[in-house]
């Protein structure tokens, strides 16, 4: 039997929200599209019905939903000078697998960046000049700003039924949404969820502190809604099981259900699930990609010709894809030099931990996904980076997301993990606990990126991605900033005992689940020399593949990836429709 | 504490054994040595090598507590994890403890599962030891790192206290838990630190999770806590009760299938 099979126009790696958007816009076209999913089928029904899906052992404790890391996992190390080793067990992030990606289990939190941060470099530069810049730090703008991703952030909101309240309609400031956000064309589709008790002390505590709170934009909708596209999204339930878990009300906006069926509209969209992309395979010229080689479930290797691949998977899998098929040069450490890899980076987290009086009851289990009020005020550009002391921002908030057992029972520090002493104490506080988060972001640096580890391989042979990654200088101060910042809030919201979340913060540790925020690594930029990819996310040396993703950020902000990345991948299903499939070819000369 | 537990609360480990023979009578061959086992010498020599070798005769035709609920574990390792994670989380006036919510029995179905035999886990070569920040590095499944860390802190305690893990007083049992999870107590095999932490979070899971996984009986530890389960719908409670305590009766999965 031969292992090549007939040629597609197009075919999609990881099915995902970037994968399946790209899917769902070209579906008009009729184009044969093969997507490619490493993971099972979803659907939420069957698969994520109650109340077996409420099951925080299953979902959170045994990562149902997560990458399974026999197959495929990376390798971790601090510093350039360490030897890095595989991370055997899941930690810091959690990248999804199945058809949704990490949307199905997902938050919910659908963030606008700010403009600022969609041009940190010059931003910065206007404002403070280059001396606050340290010379190991890869400032980087996007090759297109906040206004031109507009139209793709609203249609995005829309899509998923996103739960908020404008700050800035146009231009005009509107108090009680976020004032520090660009313009927006539209109000949120669906008003802000209800309020827990803490975010109701957290509102008028920022407000006696001259702040400026605000709900989060929730991908949970807070009421019945039918989206443009004539899908239906359940009212959220506040059922307190969001985050690692399936929605079983459709409330929680999820590519399964959203997109992936209408992308099904065309007749020549396939699906291929347990299906494995090993490699993207170039021409002999190595400029043009011929298609995909991948494992189908039986473990057959079949080659899938294809005039143009889109790389869809999740950060580590579209850097992967680059590296190991060899598009694109590979960032070199020691020399500087290379693009593929370059750039990545984490997200840095911050809080406190707060106790009120006995007599206060937060009900910590009523909740959903994204259900939060933040401040904005210390994040993106809005303070002083000079007076502040580093690069960068972070959002604070109090959420109320869940509160399941196994992994909510907070004790205040100094309290023994175990016995008698233990149980009198997570009684004590189970409704009087709660907290402010937040989320800051990171840059990019030099000695922080991705390549291909010289000795541990995948379960098919591949090397595994190498990631190399620690704390810096801007951002320690920026955590210590936040907590301060927070604790500000928490004395003003009446708390009788306010401790820090974290120790003090010293190497990065792959150990504890922090956030799968990660970005980078294959980077778009206005230039060949420090981004993979084109403005249109292009790859510069193969002009047959586009690479969509959070992958595609010159660094991280304070505030989670899923709404430029869904805006992205609508830009780029528009430069294939209007533009690259009309003519295909480099859309920009380096 | 629910009153539908057969095992009732505060059980201690000596009537739990009793229980558990006496519910076995039925079903199983009487094993009239489940009750000898209990008057026994503890099973230890005070060279302190493996017990099974030289335990007394009485011991000898012992056969393990007939519980039908472990499949993993053999009768030492049920002795030594009932013990531990009744050290861990005793019964007291504030709540049930772990072992009369089965915490134990649910220990012996994760290590016989996907989780215990680390289906999910990266374990290729080469194993080297890394930084704390790098994580995970033995070349054990969950399951064999509980297994031999059982052995290790049963010799441990042999050679310090001259009785197994099981058999100390429950001051020394409770020094030798912290002296793991502090990582000083030198063990044979695993590293002390990586064997605390894994029984620990397996201990927590088993007390925590929905009783549907077989720990939690009667939803012991929800009650305890106040958390209402699994079944919430709260779009029309969650403004009602701001600073209000909502308490209801926990709801776990099988009560809604």
């Amino acid at each position: 039997m031969s292992n090549k099979l007939k040629p597609v126009d197009m075919v999609i790696v990881g099915l995902g929200w970037a994968g399946a958007i790209v899917a769902k816009e070209l579906a008009s076209t009729g184009l044969k599209i093969v997507a490619f999913e490493r993971g099972p089928p979803r659907a939420t029904t069957p698969d994520f019905l109650a109340p077996q899906v409420h099951d925080e052992l299953r979902y959170w404790n045994r990562h149902e939903l997560i990458q399974n890391l026999r197959k495929e996992t990376l390798t971790f190390r601090n510093h350039p000078a360490q030897t890095a080793l595989p991370m055997r067990q899941l930690g810091a992030f959690w990248p999804g697998e199945g058809v949704g990606g990490g949307g199905t289990h997902w938050s919910g939190l659908h963030w606008r960046w700010l403009e600022w941060e969609h041009k940190m470099y010059s931003g910065t530069v206007a404002k403070y000049g280059r001396q606050l810049i340290p010379p190991d730090m890869n400032l980087q703008d996007w090759p297109v700003d906040y206004h031109e991703l507009e139209p793709y952030y609203d249609k995005f909101e829309k899509s998923c039924g996103t739960s908020g309240k404008a700050g800035n309609l146009r231009g005009r400031k509107i108090d009680g949404g976020n004032i520090f956000e660009g313009p927006r064309r539209s109000e949120y589709p669906n008003p802000p969820l209800k309020p827990n008790y803490n975010m109701v002390l957290f509102e008028r505590a920022a407000r006696n502190l001259g702040l400026h709170p605000f709900p989060v934009p929730a991908s949970n909708a807070s009421r019945g809604y039918v989206n443009p596209d004539g899908v239906v999204l359940g009212p959220c339930h506040y059922c307190g099981f969001c985050t690692a878990f399936g929605c079983e009300a459709d409330a929680k906006a999820s590519p399964h259900f959203t997109l992936v069926p209408l992308a099904h509209k065309n007749p020549n969209f396939q699906v291929r699930t347990h299906s494995l992309v090993m490699k993207v395979n170039l021409d002999s010229t190595r400029r043009r990609a011929t298609g995909v080689t991948y494992l189908d479930p039986l473990g057959r290797e079949l080659e899938q010709p294809a005039d143009l691949v889109i790389l869809a998977a999740y950060v580590f899998g579209n850097v992967h894809l680059m590296l190991h098929s060899g598009i694109g040069q590979p960032y070199d450490y020691d020399t500087n030099t290379g693009v593929v890899g370059r750039s990545y980076a984490y997200q840095s987290g911050a809080g406190v931990g707060m106790l009120f009086s006995r007599d206060t009851s937060f009900n910590p289990f009523m909740g959903s996904g994204a259900l939060g009020t933040w401040v904005d005020d210390f994040n993106g550009d809005n303070h002083d980076f000079a007076k502040s002391g580093y690069i960068g921002g972070g959002g604070l908030e109090a959420s109320s997301n869940s509160a399941t057992p196994i992994g909510h029972h907070p004790t205040p520090p100094g309290t023994p993990r175990w016995g008698s002493a233990w149980k009198k104490a997570i009684v004590d506080t189970y409704q009087r606990s709660t907290g402010i988060g937040g989320q800051g972001s990171v840059m990019s640096y030099r000695q922080c990126y991705l390549d291909l580890d010289p000795t541990y391989k995948d379960a098919f042979g591949r090397p595994l991605l190498r990631l190399t990654f620690d704390w810096q200088e801007n951002e320690k101060r920026l955590m210590q900033h936040q907590t301060e910042v927070a604790a500000n809030i928490a004395r003003e919201m009446g708390a009788e005992h306010i401790f820090s979340r974290r120790e003090a913060v010293r190497h990065f540790s792959i150990v504890p689940y922090q956030t799968t925020h990660n970005t980078g690594g294959a980077v778009f930029g206005a230039e060949p020399h420090n981004s993979a990819l084109n403005q249109y996310l292009q790859s510069w040396d193969v002009s047959n593949v586009f690479v969509v993703g959070s992958s595609a950020f010159p660094q991280n902000a304070g505030r989670n990836p899923t709404g430029p990345t869904g805006a992205l991948a609508y830009r780029l299903a528009d430069t294939l429709k209007d533009t690259y499939l009309k003519r295909p070819g480099p859309l920009v000369h380096a | 504490m629910s009153e539908n537990n057969p095992r009732g609360p505060g059980v201690s480990r000596r009537q739990l054994l009793k229980l558990v023979g006496a519910a076995s009578a039925g079903a199983l061959p009487v094993s009239s040595a489940t009750a000898d086992a209990e008057h026994a010498p503890a099973g230890h020599t005070p060279c302190g090598a493996p017990a099974p070798q030289q335990m007394p005769a009485s011991a000898q035709v012992t056969t393990p507590p007939a519980s039908p609920r472990y499949t993993f574990f053999n009768f030492e390792e049920v002795l030594f994890i009932e013990a531990a994670v009744d050290t861990l989380i005793p019964a007291d006036e504030v709540g049930p403890g772990a072992l009369e919510l089965g915490v134990a029995p649910f220990i012996d179905g994760q290590m016989d599962s996907g989780y215990g035999r680390g289906d999910r886990m990266y374990l290729q070569g080469p194993f080297i030891e890394g930084t704390p920040e790098q994580g995970y590095q033995l070349r054990m499944t969950p399951a064999e790192l509980i297994r031999a860390g059982i052995k290790d802190v049963d010799a441990h305690c042999r050679e310090k206290y001259h009785v197994s893990f099981h058999d100390a007083a429950p001051p020394d049992r409770d020094a030798v838990l912290r002296s793991l999870e502090a990582g000083t107590a030198q063990l044979a095999t695993v590293p002390p630190r990586v064997f605390f932490d894994v029984l620990y979070e397996l201990t927590l899971q088993g007390y925590f999770s929905d009783p549907i996984h077989g720990g939690n009986y009667g939803k012991g530890s929800w009650k305890m806590l106040g958390f209402p389960g699994i079944g919430g719908m709260y779009a029309d409670k969650i403004t009602e009760y701001h600073n209000k305590r909502y308490v209801a009766d926990p709801v776990g999965i099988q009560d809604l299938t």
